[in-house]
């Protein structure tokens, strides 16, 4: 394949018909050029998806509760369903192989007071696991351990926001606020890419909460991350299951969405991921579609191209070229022209698609749109292909070419 | 050298066929310098092309330096063609755009010679008809003789055993026939094998043997004046 002579041959007769050769590769470049920028785009859109979600971790689901809307074993509708310690025992307990974290979460609404600063912050009381369930990243310090859970400790991890509110540039960890009227100890602060709202928050534990204010067993959502090696339709099971069981140990009607759901990461990313196959199928379908239309072009022109040549190609056969050469060289200049076609357009593709950027995040929904490494070696050896498959109809007739014919003069 | 006998060749015409050879009988020996004369239609171009293994004739023995044609693929007689075969056309038939030197080294480079080598080869059969200084040139570039006397250096060039001409001289003026018949005559001279096709009286005298075709059958075969003056 690689014989210095022929690429030399070829390259002069790509060179000294230049137009010939730009003309013929300009439909595989377009093929390539809108490939890569729907591919781009989609990924794009992917990508959007998958940091929407990325503040969370990918595999969980909560259990919340409101009011019943529908009547149920002679109760009626308005109940308020409350859940308890006992609930969040029963599920991590009774499903302890479908789960990888668990945490219950109880919502408050606490004033923090440190020297004369003070405001009013959500308050999460939480089981330790919850730093993962909510991807909290410590910036200093610590974050709940059991221990604190055991002992019910006043500690408290802050958010980056509420430390800047409170304390300024001035160090926070190790120091004690005030929280609704009991000294609380700093243990650690934290960020979160979920935005504002996440950081201008306080995680204290359960047990805690559950002490100081109200002394009671009262939580108001149980938040799990199933097992990570559950196939996402196994997770989307799990949920279900875990929702009809505790509907039913609730004395909830079955089908009342409202008293109690389970929300679960698993559909939203079944969701996203059937979204982003259906949409590279549809791209995939639109790119090959405009390729064949390329590699159809190519050929095309390659047929006009070797009339045009005739003579040459009589003249060369004449002078002791086999048919063999002659199509392996027709062949080669079309995997020649195709492939350099094709990296044309994949380069302008690529840039087109880094000067985009980020730009059209807000509006559009597309993050750091671009084609990966894999993409390019594929694209490459689909190239190589499309030469050869555009390349071989013109070699036949070129490898035809009858010397008397075509040297005949007149 | 070339051993032709009761060739036969016909041209499929539509429903018809055209009977083109009616039984040639031809030997031509090492070193002979050989016109083909003929009116037009008359058979030559067929004949050569046959002895040229750019067409196949239909029946007859065709033995081409002692071996026998026959059943030849189009890659054996690509190579044949290669070995011992060189042609000049009346159209010249140089590629475009390739230089002089260029075109001339090509039957080389399908003979696998690379390509250091086959460029200095093709120079010095350049520099042998005369055009050493315009081995840069583009066809296009060279007066009709010029393109003649390249096309010859090509034909020369892989040392064949004969050289096949069909009406090398057809397009060229009398002074450039001239120059073009004085080359073939050194060429012969050397001791290769030349056979000519043409039209023009002057140029078959300039050979040693005529044979006049007419319709497919040789009329006569002659030695000429220049033969007979040796
Ligand atoms: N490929 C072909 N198919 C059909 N007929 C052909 C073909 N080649 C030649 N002929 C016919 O065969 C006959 C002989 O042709 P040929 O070319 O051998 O003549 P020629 O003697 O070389 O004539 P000229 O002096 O005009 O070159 C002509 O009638 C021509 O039309
Ligand atoms: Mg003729």
């Amino acid at each position: 394949m690689f014989d210095l002579d022929r690429w030399r041959e070829i390259f002069q007769s790509i060179n000294k018909n230049r137009l010939r050769s730009v003309m013929s590769g300009f439909t595989v470049a377009f093929a390539i050029l809108l490939f890569t920028l729907l591919f781009g785009v989609a990924s794009g859109l992917g990508n959007f998806f998958k940091s929407a979600f990325a503040d969370d971790a990918q595999n969980m689901m909560f259990v919340r509760v409101w009011k019943t809307t529908k009547p149920y074993k002679g109760l009626q509708t308005g109940r308020a369903i409350q859940l308890k310690n006992t609930d969040y025992n029963y599920v991590t307990e009774e499903y302890e192989d479908q789960i990888q974290y668990q945490s219950a979460r109880i919502y408050k609404n606490f004033s923090i007071k440190y020297k004369n600063e003070a405001s009013t912050y959500n308050v999460r009381a939480v089981h330790p696991d919850h730093q993962f369930l909510e991807k909290t990243l410590m910036d200093e310090g610590r974050y709940l351990n059991n221990r604190d859970l055991r002992e019910k400790s006043k500690v408290i991890v802050i958010g980056r926001l509420i430390k800047k509110d409170l304390f300024g540039e001035k160090p926070a960890l190790g120091k004690r606020v005030n929280v609704n009227g009991s000294s609380f100890l700093i243990i650690g602060i934290f960020s979160d890419e979920g935005g504002d709202n996440e950081e201008r928050m306080a995680y204290v534990p359960v047990t805690t909460v559950q002490m100081m204010y109200g002394n009671n067993d009262y939580i108001s959502q149980i938040n799990l991350g199933y097992n990570p090696n559950l196939s996402t339709d196994a997770a989307i099971a799990f949920g279900k299951k875990v929702e009809r069981n505790m509907r039913k140990r609730l004395n909830i009607h079955p089908d009342d969405q409202s008293a109690l759901s389970v929300r679960n990461m698993a559909e939203a990313n079944k969701f996203v991921s059937i979204l982003m196959f259906a949409l590279f199928l549809i791209i995939g379908f639109i790119g090959s579609g405009t390729l064949v239309a390329g590699i159809i072009g190519i050929s095309n022109i390659m047929i006009f191209v070797i009339k045009e040549r005739t003579k040459e190609f009589g003249i060369r056969k004449a002078l002791g070229a086999t048919p063999g050469s002659i199509i392996g060289m027709v062949v080669q200049e079309s995997v020649l022209i195709t492939t350099l076609a094709g990296y044309f357009g994949l380069t302008l593709g690529t840039y087109i698609l880094s000067a985009i950027g980020n730009s059209l995040e807000e509006q559009y929904f597309i993050k750091d749109p671009s084609v990966s490494s894999g993409i390019v070696i594929g694209a490459t050896v689909v190239l190589i292909i499309s030469g050869l498959i555009a390349g071989y109809v013109p070699a036949k007739r070129a490898a035809r070419i009858k010397p008397i014919e075509a040297l005949r003069a007149d | 050298m070339i051993r032709i006998e009761k060739l036969h060749k016909s041209y499929p015409i539509g429903k018809d066929s055209l009977h083109v050879l009616k039984g040639i009988d031809l030997h031509i020996k090492e070193g002979e310098f050989v016109s083909i004369m003929g009116s037009s239609g008359s058979g030559k171009s067929t004949l050569l092309n046959i002895v040229g293994l750019l067409d196949i004739h239909d029946e007859g023995d065709y033995y081409l330096n002692g071996q026998l044609i026959k059943d030849l693929n189009e890659k054996k007689a690509a190579i044949l063609r290669n070995k011992f075969l060189g042609f000049v056309f009346q159209s010249f038939n140089l590629i475009s755009y390739k230089t002089a030197l260029e075109n001339v080294a090509l039957p080389l480079y399908y003979k696998g010679m690379n390509r250091k080598e086959r460029l200095k080869v093709a120079m010095d059969y350049l520099d042998k008809v005369g055009l050493k200084d315009w081995a840069s040139h583009l066809p296009s570039e060279l007066s009709g003789g010029q393109k003649q006397r390249v096309a010859i250096a090509r034909a020369l060039v892989t040392n064949p055993k004969v050289v096949l001409a069909d009406e090398p001289t057809g397009a060229l003026d009398t002074t450039t026939t001239d120059s073009v018949m004085d080359l073939l005559k050194d060429i012969n001279d050397e001791g290769m094998t030349v056979f000519v096709i043409t039209h023009e009286e002057e140029v078959a005298e300039q050979t040693k043997r005529i044979v006049r075709l007419r319709d497919g059958v040789i009329i006569s075969d002659t030695l000429t004046k220049a033969a007979k003056a040796l």
